[in-house]
């Protein structure tokens, strides 16, 4: 048996826009199933954070009025500790609206401008009302695997150097739905915008989180296989939906345009 | 009347007949060709509807108010005009109004009809402009569908301007207990009924619940009670914002199982007790909300205690069907707090042991299935229980439970729905109930799997 890891859920309430704990969820259970023990410990905005033993830590998405709540509470001293220890190593993973905090700053549309916490090289504009918002299934490509989920928000997210994307679109419209990115990584931190809950459809993705945060505390993982049939299949049917949802938009531009 | 009005009407009817002859609901085709050849036929049509228009909108619990309201309206020997359950957008409204009008405009027996629409949370601000309703009644506003309706402060943002808008004499009965809704209340300068309940809750938030904090100050709100979602009895101890006491409120709540409540009603000017034929809080408050727009309409209560003795569930909300010597239960679940709530009613049902969950993303569904993850299954699923999932997205439900109760062993993906209900049944003896709990467009193909499989004789269309 392996020791244990520490979960940290950051603003579990009012980061919470669309199923985000299912991550958690996912995280905790495919610990208990190999015999790993699991701490979850919940952070909401006015309390201290401590992350000297915070082995992954999970942030969800939020409605602009929550997000910016969010920001304000992130940019005192949560900030600083968290750029701190994402430098040593810290697995992250940020949804959505917790993605886009994680970057430089977030510009909605009519409110005042969120400052995030510039762990990820990454900056996220609203190019108004007037522009539609990204929604629908996506596909995407990570090392050799695709990932999958529902993406569904207004800003667009663009990369600087020192980010480079989490993986690359197939279908969907990503970080912009200009550059083919989806989400973006720094050393062991991710944000991405697919939610679904993401991490029980992409087990794959689930493991290769708690393999950076075993190897972080214990210098060594050795995940055991979990039996992921359904997972997988909830997976390819995913896929199918978006690609259904591909040949459908497609036909309807080529009717269009008779 | 103006030959562009006649011609509108008239097609729209043609519409309809040839909708229904194609074997179609005809529920929004004849609306939107009225429309599309006279746009402000809906406002011409409602003038002529002395007794005016109620509107009926929120997250949870249209359907459901607007039947309710229209037996107490019979009750009472008006003759609503409704849209049917679904048709909720402007052209559905249309449609209802086409269909009951004269080619001249005129309505049959015009002091006894009423409008009584269910609207789309999203079409209410077009629909208060186009029909000028005299009482607008909202349920509740939780998250639902965001990729259809966006986020849920800008949806009560537009709410709030609309509500300025409404004709001199109108009423806006509000829930109360939604903090949200009470917010609006607060700013708006028109009658305003409150309803509520005032009842034991629960004692800890579900996860599905938003509106949490203060919309004044934006700190958390203390909850003395909550019943589902983010309703309850809440005040903010930063600023003092707290829910307005309601003026209809329902309290004494006896609860019979799957069969309904009976409880008192506290309206203005008088109490009394009802018996309510629909099991779930959230009925409950839809009676409250039914009563309030009934007492804004002036009519006594005896038609009120009535009307609501009579009602039965609204189409598929919940149903109860005879199906080989089984009982199958229906109950519709949309969004996580509505879930929640199914998942109480089967639960209250100590026998409950066959379960079937059919889970779809088409748009009237939402296409994203990420909500199930906030359906406390954790704490709410039925000990024991075998469970079918279906549907379009069945392997997403299928994980789902697989993550929440490990124990009770991987449910049974069917993902085609006869073959969900086959194999429900086989594993049912005679006098078991069988609970469905399908979204939106699931409920509709459940209800014409079992009209095919032979299952059900008749037809289910909706009544009215």
């Amino acid at each position: 048996m392996m020791g244990g890891l520490v979960i940290l859920h950051l603003y579990p309430r009012l980061m919470n826009l669309y199923g985000d704990r299912g991550n958690v969820l996912c995280l905790v259970e495919r610990c208990r199933r190999r015999g790993i023990a699991s701490e979850v410990r919940a952070v909401e905005v006015g309390q201290r954070l401590d992350l000297t033993d915070v082995d992954i830590l999970f942030m969800g998405g939020g409605q602009d009025k929550e997000q910016q709540l969010a920001a304000q509470d992130m940019e005192g001293e949560k900030g600083g500790l968290l750029r701190a220890a994402v430098e040593d190593g810290l697995a992250v993973l940020a949804i959505c609206g917790g993605y886009q905090l994680l970057g430089h700053y977030y510009r909605p549309a009519s409110r005042p401008e969120m400052k995030g916490v510039s762990v990820l090289d990454v900056t996220t504009l609203h190019k108004g009302s007037q522009t539609s918002r990204c929604i629908g299934n996506v596909v995407a490509q990570w090392e050799g695997k695709t990932l999958v989920g529902f993406e569904n928000h207004g800003g667009l997210t663009y990369l600087g150097p020192e980010a480079k994307p989490l993986a690359r679109v197939v279908i969907g419209y990503g970080n912009n739905g200009q550059d083919k990115g989806e989400g973006a990584q720094y050393l062991n931190a991710f944000g991405t915008y697919l939610h679904g809950s993401f991490l029980p459809k992409n087990p794959h993705f689930a493991d290769h989180l708690l393999r950076l945060a075993l190897e972080r505390r214990y210098g060594h993982a050795s995940l055991e296989p979990l039996d992921d049939d359904l997972e997988m299949t909830a997976h390819g049917a995913a896929v199918a939906r978006a690609r259904g949802d591909r040949r459908w938009t497609n036909r309807a531009l080529s009717w269009l345009k008779g | 009347m103006k030959a562009k009005q006649r011609l509108a009407i008239l097609c729209g009817k043609m519409a309809g007949m040839a909708s229904r002859l194609a074997g179609g609901g005809g529920t929004t085709l004849p609306g939107w060709v009225a429309q599309a050849i006279h746009p402000s036929l809906v406002s011409y049509l409602v003038s002529r509807i002395p007794q005016g228009v109620t509107l009926v909108t929120g997250t949870n619990g249209k359907t459901t108010t607007s039947r309710l309201l229209a037996t107490i309206l019979s009750d009472v020997h008006f003759i609503p005009i409704y849209n049917r359950a679904g048709s909720n957008l402007m052209r559905g409204i249309a449609t209802a109004l086409v269909s009951q009008a004269h080619l001249d405009g005129h309505f049959r027996q015009p002091n006894q009809i009423v409008g009584l629409f269910e609207v789309d949370e999203a079409t209410l601000p077009r629909a208060i402009r186009e029909t000028q309703p005299k009482v607008v009644v909202a349920t509740n506003l939780f998250r639902d569908q965001l990729d259809r309706y966006g986020e849920l402060d800008s949806l009560a943002q537009s709410w709030s301007q609309a509500f300025k808008e409404l004709p001199q004499g109108a009423t806006l009965v509000l829930n109360g207990d939604d903090p949200l809704l009470a917010h609006l209340g607060h700013r708006i300068s028109i009658p305003i009924i409150y309803y509520g309940l005032e009842t034991e809750g629960m004692g800890t938030l579900e996860h599905a619940a938003d509106s949490i904090r203060c919309p004044t100050c934006g700190n958390d709100f203390q909850y003395s009670a909550i019943f589902y979602g983010h309703l309850g009895h809440y005040c903010c101890r930063v600023c003092g914002t707290a829910r307005p006491l309601p003026q209809v409120r329902a309290f004494h709540l006896c609860r019979h199982g799957i069969q309904g409540y009976t409880m008192e009603l506290g309206l203005p000017g008088g109490g009394m007790v009802v018996e309510l034929g629909l099991p779930g809080l959230y009925n409950v408050y839809n009676a409250a909300a039914a009563a309030a727009a009934a007492a804004a309409l002036g009519i006594p209560h005896h038609h009120i205690q009535n009307g609501l003795k009579k009602a039965t569930a609204a189409f598929g909300r919940l149903e109860t069907l005879s199906v080989q010597g089984r009982r199958i239960c229906l109950i519709l679940a949309k969004n996580p707090v509505g879930f929640n709530e199914a998942l109480r009613i089967v639960d209250s049902d100590k026998e409950a042991r066959h379960l079937l969950l059919v889970l779809n993303d088409r748009i009237a569904d939402g296409r994203d299935v990420s909500w199930i993850w906030d359906v406390d299954f954790e704490t709410l699923l039925p000990h024991g229980a075998s469970i079918v999932v279906s549907g379009l997205r069945a392997e997403d439900m299928a994980i789902r439970l697989k993550y929440a109760v490990p124990e009770i062993g991987l449910p049974r993906v069917k993902k085609n729905l006869r073959e969900a209900l086959y194999s429900t049944l086989e594993a049912t003896s005679l006098g078991d109930t069988i609970y469905i709990i399908p979204t939106y467009t699931a409920m509709l193909e459940v209800r014409a799997a079992l009209v095919n499989m032979g299952y059900v004789s008749h037809p289910l269309m909706e009544e009215g």
